[in-house]
This record gives C-alpha cells, structure tokens and sequence, in this order.
C-alpha cells in the first residue's frame, strides 16, 4: 500500500505523521525551512506562494502556540486563515467531524490543520478526502491524541540541526511524560529516520509506555545517568489534564525527581542544548533558571516553527 | 552552436556599465549564475557594498502548475533597499519572469531609488515587457525552448556559458 502521506509521484500530499516518512522527505523540509527564516527580517514579512489559497485551522483541543505559529505562517505565505473555534462551532450542536469537513470544502478550502484529542483524526480526514477524490485538499497534523504532532517533531529536528549541524554522532534524552505525549513519539521517529544513534528515554515507570524499548531508545529510569553525556535534553510537558488516576505523587516530588535543573543538567555534556515544546510547568518539570539559561534554545523552537510550518504547507499546496 | 567566451563577456559587459556606477550603486545577483556574476561584477567596478542575493523560487509565478522550487536557497540582502540605486544581474535574460518575479521580492525590502537590469546574454523570447539596460551579447536567433543556457562557474572561478537539453 502507498504511503497515504504521499501523491503516486512520491512527493508530500499530507503531514499526518513522521512515522515512516522517508527521511529525504524529511530532509527537504528542513532545507525548505531554512531560507524562510529570514523572512521575518524583512521589511515585508510576506511571500506570496499561497495568495488566493484558504486555510481552515480546525482546532478541537486547545492550543494557543501551535494555532498561532500556523496562523502566522499561512499569513506570511498570503494564505486567507480562518480560525474555528470549535467549543462554540457545529460539532456542539452534533455536527459529525467528516460533516464539518464537507461543509469547508463546499467554502472551497484548500488545506486543514487539524489538532483533535482524539489519535487518528486527522488520517480520518485525509482518508474522506481521497475517497470523494479530493486531492487538491491538503491536511496538516497539529498534534491528534497521543499519536503525532509531526510539525513539532519537524521544528525539533530543525532546532537540533541549526545547532549541531549533524545528526549522526548525537546523544539524545527525551525527558518526561513519554507515555501521553504525541510529541515524543514524533520525536522518536523522526530522530530514528535522521540516524541519530543513540537515543534515550527518562522517566518514572508510570509514564513510559511499557513498550517503548521496541522503538528503539535506551530506557533510564534515573536522570544522573540518563543524562550523563548528552548532546541534547529534549524535555516533555507533564499532561496533567490527560492523566486519569494516581500516575504521580505531588509535582513537589515530581520536580525533585524528574525536575531539570541546574545541578542534573551539568551532567549533560557541557555544549548541550536544553528544549521544551511548551507550554512549560516551571517548578515542576523544568526550574526556571534552566528555562532561561544559556543551554535554553526554547524561543528559538518556536521561532524556527513558524519556517518549518510555512515549509511543509507551500510544500503541500504547490502540488 | 559556438558559445561565446563568458570572461570576456564579463568584462564587456562591465565595460558598458563603469560610465553610469556610483559609489552608492548595490547589485543584486539572482541564484546562482547572477550572484556570481554579480561577485565579479562587484570587484571589475570596483564597488565597496558585496552585492545581495535573490533567489525568486517564492515568488515564481509557476508556483501553482509546478510547485516549490526543490532546494530554494537563501535571499540575502546585506544592505538597506530603501532609497538604493540597485542593479538586478543575471546570467541570462529570457521569458522576464525571473526579472519580473526578482522586482516584486526586492520591493518587499523596501523602496528603491531606481532599478536597472544587467546580464551576461541576451536570449530573446520575452513574454513580458521587460529589457536590460547593461547587456553583453544579445543572440541573433531565438533558441529552441527546449534547450537551457546557463552560466557555470569553475572550481578554479572560472566562468562559462553551457547549452543544456532541458
């Protein structure tokens, strides 16, 4: 079976996921990114690859970064961005989610990016879309359950690669809350695909899926020798509205055991870069004198997201 | 056909434009045989500013039948558009469309004082009203659209024109 990421020529159709996306794919859109950093230094802060193109943000689950990065990106592309506010759209008066699909196609939309708390909402859409034959009609992942969040995931790549030029000679930690986070599990693959060789996963029992050697990490369940040499700390947010039960003590006692500060971070190698795809709980997975440290590239994360986004949706709707 | 010498048509070409360069003239070189010709334009007239880059990729108006670029390269412009004397280089004038599409990104930096066009050759064929005020050789005849010319630079800086089958 094709790729359902992919168009018969091999090129991308939709971002729904990195899992299994080939890693020259990958590639390309960080090459792509780059030139488009600079754009926000312009006088103009605006290209016009997407002029006359309608994007429909379709944001189930709350987001305040994520639907502002893509914002901004589809409007420096000149993209029309309409934002729906879904908690009071249709889908609380009973309207289906492919029924609220159709009804912005019949508005001519040209890409949907979806963010839903439900995993696979998204292929969902993309699997209507090419059923009805509507190929021009592009769909974007921002973050669906605990499954992907493939721009994420590609802003990370994109952040490792600007500061360490080279993925193949990396120790990697992934630090936090593996278990409810889509973050990381694009992380994970897109870190796999650009051969990075040795990376690792850091958390309590509790919050790690109790499969996740088989993606391949090393598992440590101790941050001092989890993070003993690594070149980046990449740290996840504690999902406290996803956590149903008693998965954790206190975010006292998490802090003190999983918390990233200053004295567990020297066990880092001394170059290592620390990141956050926030929003950050302070005092509880990171301290703030690391937040705002000198190893911190977080602002840049989200800097560099609205290039990578930019890239994959004038990728997508050139085609 | 017998390619001109592409050195010598450098320095013809900044031959014709010496008389009319000011101190405050910026080129513009378009990627990547106009940014060459530009770095050694810049040295020939003598010009203290390094010349900017433009790489139209976003700003093609083919976007919508062929899509992006595949390795768009980075716009760089290191000095302030806004009241400039530019000069747009480019290895080969053509359909204009670059020329049309370069116009439209470098007034996106600011407005500039005036805007003129310099490149290598001449191949005809325009499809918009745009014309070089600096140009080397202009061809007698029309190539086929299916043939590519363009400026390649030598590992040893060197350049030279190439015909290629598209």
């Amino acid at each position: 079976m094709r790729n359902p990421q992919l168009n018969k020529h091999g090129e991308l159709q939709h971002l729904l996921t990195l899992d299994g996306l080939p890693r020259d794919v990958i590639t390309a859109i960080l090459d792509t990114a780059a030139p488009f950093t600079e754009v926000a230094e312009r006088e103009v802060k605006k290209l016009p690859l997407l002029r006359g193109k309608s994007i429909f943000n379709l944001f189930f689950e709350n987001s305040t970064r994520t639907r502002t990065t893509f914002e901004i990106a589809a409007k420096r592309l000149s993209a029309d961005v309409v934002n729906l506010n879904v908690s009071t759209s249709s889908a609380a008066k009973g309207e289906s989610l492919l029924d609220t699909v159709d009804n912005l196609c019949a508005m001519q939309a040209d890409m949907f990016v979806v963010r839903h708390a439900a995993s696979g909402a998204p292929v969902l859409i993309a699997q209507h879309l090419q059923a009805t034959a509507r190929d021009h009609i592009h769909v974007v992942n921002a973050g669906d359950g605990r499954h992907a969040h493939p721009t994420q995931g590609l802003l990370d790549m994109y952040t490792i690669r600007h500061y360490k030029r080279d993925f193949s000679n990396l120790v990697i930690a992934i630090v936090g809350d593996v278990l409810h986070s889509r973050v990381a599990r694009s992380q994970i693959a897109a870190l796999t695909t650009l051969g990075v060789p040795e990376i690792r996963v850091i958390g309590p029992r509790t919050l790690l899926p109790t499969d996740v050697e088989r993606l391949g990490v090393r598992v440590f369940h101790d941050m001092s020798a989890g993070l003993k040499d690594v070149d980046v700390v990449m740290m996840l947010r504690l999902q406290n509205e996803r956590m149903n039960g008693a998965l954790l003590p206190t975010p006292q006692e998490y802090y003190k055991m999983w918390g990233l500060t200053q004295e567990k971070l020297a066990l880092a190698h001394p170059d290592a870069i620390v990141m956050h795809p926030g929003p950050m709980n302070r005092g509880v997975e990171i301290d703030s004198a690391v937040a705002d440290g000198a190893q911190a590239v977080i602002l840049p994360q989200v800097t560099f997201g609205i290039a990578v986004r930019m890239a994959v949706m004038s990728m997508l709707a050139g085609q | 056909m017998q390619l001109p010498d592409a050195e010598t048509l450098c320095r013809q070409l900044a031959a014709q434009m010496r008389p009319h360069v000011t101190p405050d003239t910026v080129l513009v070189g378009i990627h990547t045989g106009g940014v060459w010709l530009a770095e050694r334009l810049q040295q020939e007239l003598g010009l203290t500013q390094p010349p900017g880059a433009i790489d139209v990729s976003f700003y093609r108006d083919d976007y919508g039948a062929r899509g992006l670029h595949p390795q768009p390269q980075r716009t760089e412009i290191p000095f302030a558009v806004e009241g400039a004397p530019v000069i747009i280089v480019d290895d080969v004038l053509y359909t204009g469309r670059t020329t049309r599409a370069a116009l439209n990104e470098l007034f996106d930096f600011g407005r500039p004082a005036r805007v003129e066009l310099a490149v290598l050759v001449d191949r005809g064929d325009r499809e918009l009203p745009i014309a070089a005020r600096y140009c080397a050789l202009t061809l007698p005849e029309s190539l086929p659209a299916s043939q590519n010319l363009q400026l390649e630079r030598e590992e040893d800086g060197t350049l030279t024109l190439r015909l290629i089958d598209a």
